[in-house]
């Protein structure tokens, strides 16, 4: 295996873009991760998408963006795996590159959500969930994470007030990110009396769906010092699955797959969780930021949502979080979740993340989740 | 096409050969209200607040052909003119009470037009009143009719516990237009914007809108309203400093207030007009409602621009300037403010019962 780094990023802002299309947006992150890099070709393109297909009606995406993108010929295809799919395609890519059977690889994560309307889109996304057993019986992704966080607040004894530090933190950081969904501040106190979505799942707490393309330009290590002054190197790349249903877990509160990828990929880059500068984990519902944080190795179990109210977690704390809004403030264009931390990571670690910077950043650690950690996929990033 | 893709020529404004004004104006706003906190007890328990006070209701006597009559008549009453001299009924609307039978020929023939006329219902969702200006500008520009009559009005839908049922409300106005010399206001120029944008609509047969959630703002209200105002400017060779006052259309307050301050309007510009706080969303009716309010406020010499919007979707904008006239029509009929003091607060059940929302 030959080490692999990244030397091209690029992103387009979260929202909602009404006059561009899936094919649009995913060429033009793409056209910006290439002049990023100073290339202009790549041999291979995996592309990071969730829902082209209920959503979008378009599936078979490798080829319509490598077209679109101007990448004519090249080996193309979607990777899905709910919203892990951007992280999945950056796995694909770096294996691809390290086994040597691919030079320099792009990928892209996409996904356009405001083709449907947003009650269509809640049966649309829903079909990352298991068809027979919860989406038949018309649950959703929030209102799982609902049971999820209302048993994590009776077993620890919880107000809906301990969550609130993730999502004040996240919109610190959106605001001062022209690329984020959200740039308001949450104040103190707001999270617990927002309008709810799941009870306990609120509108302060629940990432917004939102289009966005992200993407990142890769290649080996040995090429890619001669290319860009500031390489980052993917030192750490695991990916593991749990149950794709609560209800078959023996332990709910426990995050399986984040833990094991993220202990592989710490193997694979030779660090433990005290090297981390900084993680963009997955913040779509502020339960998932807690049982990360205890999955990872940086909380011990009903302890994650206390690094969100000591102020650990901002930009100058032990461990920064979510650094330009996480899913939560950028917002959450589902497929290219994965790849937005990837390049907000990347900015971090080549220290260009302005007045996001975290300080003396060398480590990034990225983890991204399908479903409620179903599927997980963990990067390590390092300068 | 987008909205952004404007190509702009100086020739597309709309100057009629011969000045056209408005002679007379007259609104209308059925007196019950229904506060936005009523809605919330119903639908959300109280939470998420209200886009706007209260919105006026129709009562159980009432539908688009009565209240048109009535803005009808206010508006002729202004123009102290002979209605046989009418030559043209136009009654734009979204709620037309037959859906084959023109609501147009009950206003003629109640208000005392004469059988010589043109009379037709318009559609255009929110703009099917602010359409018939425009053609009424060419019928009497062109030399071919002296007096024309142009209504916006309607009795709104908005599907129960819908974000619409907060605003769609009832009422509109009336404008009566003719020679420049008789005119309150005069029309300096005007245009129409418009491209196939399915932001807001109502299939034949259904009984409540559909709409695409916030597509309805940037990529439609605000994309044609800015391009059509600011056409219009561009082509007038103004600036937003030189109107003394601003009229959008308003199916809430915030949309008008941030479309004017985009254009660079400031909020003394546009208090007059911005009445949907107060009254609600009137479809066709709503910135032709909050002309007359403006105008019933306006002195000689005031110039105001006026811009509507229809979804589906496009944009009128005019350029009016007004006259010594005003001070003489002004008094001849009730003001807006007057129907909009005259209130009688109900419960969601009694809008229930006004409105028909209860099916066996």
């Amino acid at each position: 295996m030959r080490d692999v780094a990244i030397i091209g990023i690029g992103q387009i802002a979260v929202g909602e873009h009404w006059n561009s299309s899936l094919r649009m947006l995913a060429a033009e992150a793409i056209q910006l991760s290439l002049e990023d890099a100073g290339l202009e070709q790549i041999d291979a393109l995996y592309v990071g998408n969730a829902y082209g297909g209920t959503v979008s009606s378009q599936t078979q995406l490798g080829a319509l963006i490598a077209d679109y993108a101007g990448l004519s010929n090249v080996e193309a295809y979607t990777m899905e795996a709910a919203d892990a799919s951007g992280a999945a395609a950056l796995r694909t890519a770096y294996l691809a590159v390290a086994s040597g059977a691919v030079e320099s690889a792009a990928v892209v994560g996409v996904e356009k959500s405001t083709d449907m309307l947003a009650s269509a889109r809640v049966q649309a996304r829903s079909v990352s969930l298991d068809a027979d057993y919860e989406a038949a019986q018309g649950a959703t992704l929030t209102a799982l994470a609902a049971l999820l966080m209302r048993r994590y607040m009776h077993e620890y004894n919880l107000e809906l007030g301990a969550f609130e530090g993730f999502s004040i933190n996240a919109h610190a950081n959106g605001g001062r990110n022209d690329y984020a969904m959200f740039h308001n501040n949450i104040k103190p106190g707001r999270f617990a009396k927002a309008p709810m979505i799941a009870d306990p799942v609120s509108l302060f707490d629940n990432a917004p769906d939102a289009d966005g393309a992200a993407a990142v330009i890769i290649t080996s290590l040995n090429r890619a010092v001669d290319m860009v002054p500031q390489p980052v190197r993917i030192t750490g790349s695991a990916a593991a699955t749990d149950t794709l249903t609560l209800h078959d877990r023996s332990d709910m509160l426990y995050l399986k797959a984040a833990n094991i990828s993220a202990h592989k990929a710490y193997a694979r880059a030779g660090i433990s969780a005290k090297d981390v500068s900084l993680f963009e984990l997955h913040d779509a519902y502020t339960i998932l930021s807690a049982l990360t944080l205890e999955a990872t190795g940086f909380a011990e179990r009903g302890e994650g949502w206390k690094l969100a109210q000591s102020g650990a977690i901002g930009l100058t704390g032990s461990l920064p979080i979510s650094t330009f809004g996480g899913l939560k403030a950028r917002g959450n264009p589902a497929g290219a979740a994965g790849i937005y931390q990837t390049v907000e990571a990347c900015l971090q670690l080549r220290g260009q993340a302005g007045a996001n910077q975290v300080p003396n950043a060398k480590t990034a650690l990225i983890q991204n989740l399908g479903g409620l950690g179903s599927t997980a996929i963990t990067h390590v990033l390092q300068i | 096409m987008t909205a952004n893709d404007m190509n702009i020529n100086p020739s597309y404004v709309m100057h009629p050969d011969r000045k056209v004004g408005i002679v007379g104006y007259g609104a209308y706003i059925p007196r019950y209200r229904l506060p936005g906190t009523e809605v919330a007890r119903v639908w959300t328990n109280g939470l998420g607040g209200s886009p706007i006070t209260e919105k006026a209701v129709a009562g159980l006597d009432e539908d688009v052909t009565t209240m048109s009559i009535e803005a009808a008549r206010n508006a002729l009453a202004r123009a102290a003119i002979d209605p046989e001299l009418i030559r043209a009924v136009w009654v734009g609307s979204e709620s037309h009470p037959y859906a084959v039978k023109p609501t147009s020929t009950i206003v003629a023939e109640s208000i005392g037009a004469s059988a010589n006329i043109q009379a037709a219902d318009w559609e255009f969702a929110c703009k099917a009143g602010t359409e018939a200006v425009q053609a009424s500008i060419g019928m009497i520009g062109s030399g071919m009719v002296a007096y024309t009559l142009s209504i916006g009005m309607d009795t709104a839908q908005g599907r129960p516990g819908d974000a619409l049922e907060y605003t769609a409300a009832s009422g509109g106005a009336a404008f009566l237009l003719g020679p420049a010399a008789e005119a309150c206001a005069v029309y300096q120029g005007s245009y129409s914007y418009v491209t196939d944008t399915p932001d807001f609509w109502r299939r034949s047969g259904e009984h409540y809108p559909s709409h695409g959630d916030r597509f309805t703002g940037e990529p439609a209200y605000f994309a044609h309203v800015t391009s059509a105002a600011q056409a219009l400017m561009d082509m007038m060779g103004t600036k937003a400093s030189d109107y003394t006052y601003a009229v959008f259309h308003q199916p809430n307050v915030k949309f008008p207030s941030r479309a004017a301050e985009m254009l660079g309007f400031n909020e003394e510009q546009i208090k007059y007009g911005l009445l949907a706080g107060l009254v609600g969303n009137v479809y066709s009716g709503s910135c032709m409602l909050g002309l007359t309010a403006t105008l019933d406020m306006a002195k000689a010499g005031d110039r105001i621009l006026m811009v509507s919007y229809g979804s589906g979707a496009g944009s009128d904008a005019f350029d009016l300037t007004v006259t010594e006239q005003i001070e003489a029509v002004k008094y001849r009929a009730p003001s807006t403010q007057d129907y909009i003091k005259r209130r009688t607060q109900i419960d969601y059940a009694t809008y229930c019962r006004y409105r028909g929302k209860l099916k066996d």
